[in-house]
């Protein structure tokens, strides 16, 4: 499973994509299939803050549950609210129309800390 | 979850079969188990739309032979044996013990003259060889044929049509909650029987422990069949309403607290349980089972349910709910809060959700009427 290398990932299972000051934050596609079929997404709000190493919400699946870890710092300027009604794009687009929330980032050098996607399969590829 | 899949857990025939289609595995009762394979909803969706099939070879299977085996059974059962005169019935019964409580539930089928065959609870298996072993007569032989025994459930709307095609020309299926003997494929002999707790039309074919693998290939080979894990046949009860040993009652429970009266017969004469059964139907259970449809997260089992600000019970299955898309599950709850249309919260970590009392079954079956 080799994971996009245009983002950086979170041993945490998340994934972050920077343009300009704006995170995009999603869960990765191992987290997505150790999940199983997500049924609810619990988000925060547009106008939280995000402290990094945090828990920013939660996801679950008919078996489990797992907490959302913020993978950097920042202010949530959007949360795709379309997981609502259809959590399943988690699933089945984990990079792309699965993303979660998007944040004005408070310090760009957190994201130096996460993990190539290279770094992240090995990461993955050792259980 | 753990990758390694532990050796001290007992495996099914069917093990290697799970491993080959990547099954996700989980330990149940003490056996290496298949929670799911594509996914618990698709798994459960295929099952109301076309047909799925389970190992269920964990389970307990009992056979009871000699002429004492209808006295014996109509006592030690809470269900009336001579309901199932006719050769090949089958009925939903309870294992009690002398303060009413179960042991467990089963269902026993008539299976030849003087002879009965139970199907229990993989997780009561030694309880209840032990149980009905402690009461048994001279005249009364009690063997426990699980390890050279497989069970497969094939159900959903296709599954009778399927079965019926790996069978030979000419056998038809037997009605429902009867079984009858078949060979599919021309070569396996086997056991049909038209029971199953998933809701829809469908069979339980019981056959050799070294058939097993071959009764398994035989049903993938059809397209429209889906193999189905734990996860799903979960999901597919509790949409149901069908109770779960363990969750829905144990040790601690009567059958009339868990809405199971109809099981147990008022005018069947005295068996293992009937006079305390008998006290509880007179003053009223205390609590009772309710089932709840929750709304704003997923129900599971041991969260609080609260009525205003107190909390009345926990959850006793909970679980989301595939075809209605929101979470379902039972609780015990005050008797007098246990009315179609109480309003409950249920605690699911941090935040409440809305739950309802429904009459049961949550969810119609595609393929069955008044089931």
């Amino acid at each position: 499973m080799a994971h996009p290398n245009d983002r950086v990932y979170s041993k945490e299972h998340e994934w972050v994509v920077i343009d300009g000051d704006i995170a995009t934050i999603g869960i990765s596609d191992f987290a997505q299939d150790q999940l199983g079929e997500v049924v609810y997404v619990d988000l925060p709000s547009a106008g939280d803050s995000l402290s990094a190493g945090e828990t920013f919400g939660e996801i679950e699946s008919v078996k489990s549950v797992s907490e959302l870890y913020a993978p950097i710092s920042g202010e949530i300027v959007e949360v795709n609210d379309g997981l609502g009604d259809t959590p399943e794009t988690v699933n089945s687009d984990p990079h792309g129309d699965g993303w979660m929330i998007k944040v004005r980032v408070a310090d760009a050098a957190e994201a130096d800390a996460l993990m190539s996607a290279e770094e992240y399969d090995d990461f993955v590829a050792q259980g | 979850m753990s990758e390694v899949h532990d050796t001290e857990l007992k495996r099914t025939p069917l093990y290697e079969e799970h491993l080959a289609l990547g099954a996700r595995m989980v330990p149940f009762a003490g056996y290496d188990m298949p929670v799911q394979y594509a996914g618990i909803i698709e798994e459960h969706k295929a099952v109301r739309a076309k047909a799925g099939i389970f190992d269920v070879s964990h389970m307990a299977e009992f056979r009871v032979f000699g002429f004492g085996t209808f006295d014996f059974l109509q006592h030690a059962l809470s269900n009336d044996l001579s309901r199932i005169s006719e050769l090949g019935t089958a009925q939903y019964t309870l294992l009690l013990d002398e303060d009413g409580h179960i042991v467990d539930d089963l269902i026993v089928y008539h299976s030849g003259d003087l002879e009965y065959l139970i199907i229990a609870n993989a997780s009561n298996h030694a309880a209840d060889f032990e149980f009905l072993s402690a009461q048994l007569p001279d005249d009364v032989e009690f063997v426990d044929e699980s390890e050279r025994t497989a069970l497969i459930a094939l159900q959903g709307p296709e599954a009778v049509r399927i079965i019926t095609e790996l069978c030979a020309d000419g056998w038809e299926a037997p009605a429902r909650f009867t079984m009858k003997e078949a060979v599919l494929d021309g070569a396996v002999p086997v056991l049909i029987a038209r029971t199953g707790y998933t809701g829809e039309d469908g069979v339980e074919i019981v056959c050799g422990a070294a058939n097993a693998a071959v009764v398994w290939r035989l049903l993938l080979s059809f397209a429209e069949v889906t193999p189905c894990g734990l996860g799903a046949r979960d999901t597919l009860r509790l949409e149901m309403g069908y109770h779960l040993y363990g969750n829905d009652m144990d040790r601690t429970i009567d059958p009339i607290s868990a809405g199971l009266g109809w099981v147990v017969p008022k005018d069947k004469g005295a068996f293992v349980g009937s006079a305390a059964v008998a006290r509880i139907r007179e003053t009223g259970p205390e609590r009772k089972l309710v089932h709840l449809v929750v709304d704003g997260g997923i129900p599971r089992p041991g969260f609080p349910v609260l009525h205003g600000d107190t909390e009345v019970g926990k959850v006793a299955s909970g679980t989301f709910s595939p075809t209605l898309s929101t979470g379902i599950a039972t609780a015990y709850v005050p008797a007098e809060l246990a009315s179609v249309g109480m309003q409950f919260t249920v605690a699911i970590r941090a935040k409440t959700a809305e739950a309802t009392v429904v009459k049961a079954p949550f969810v119609s079956s595609t393929s069955l009427s008044g089931s």
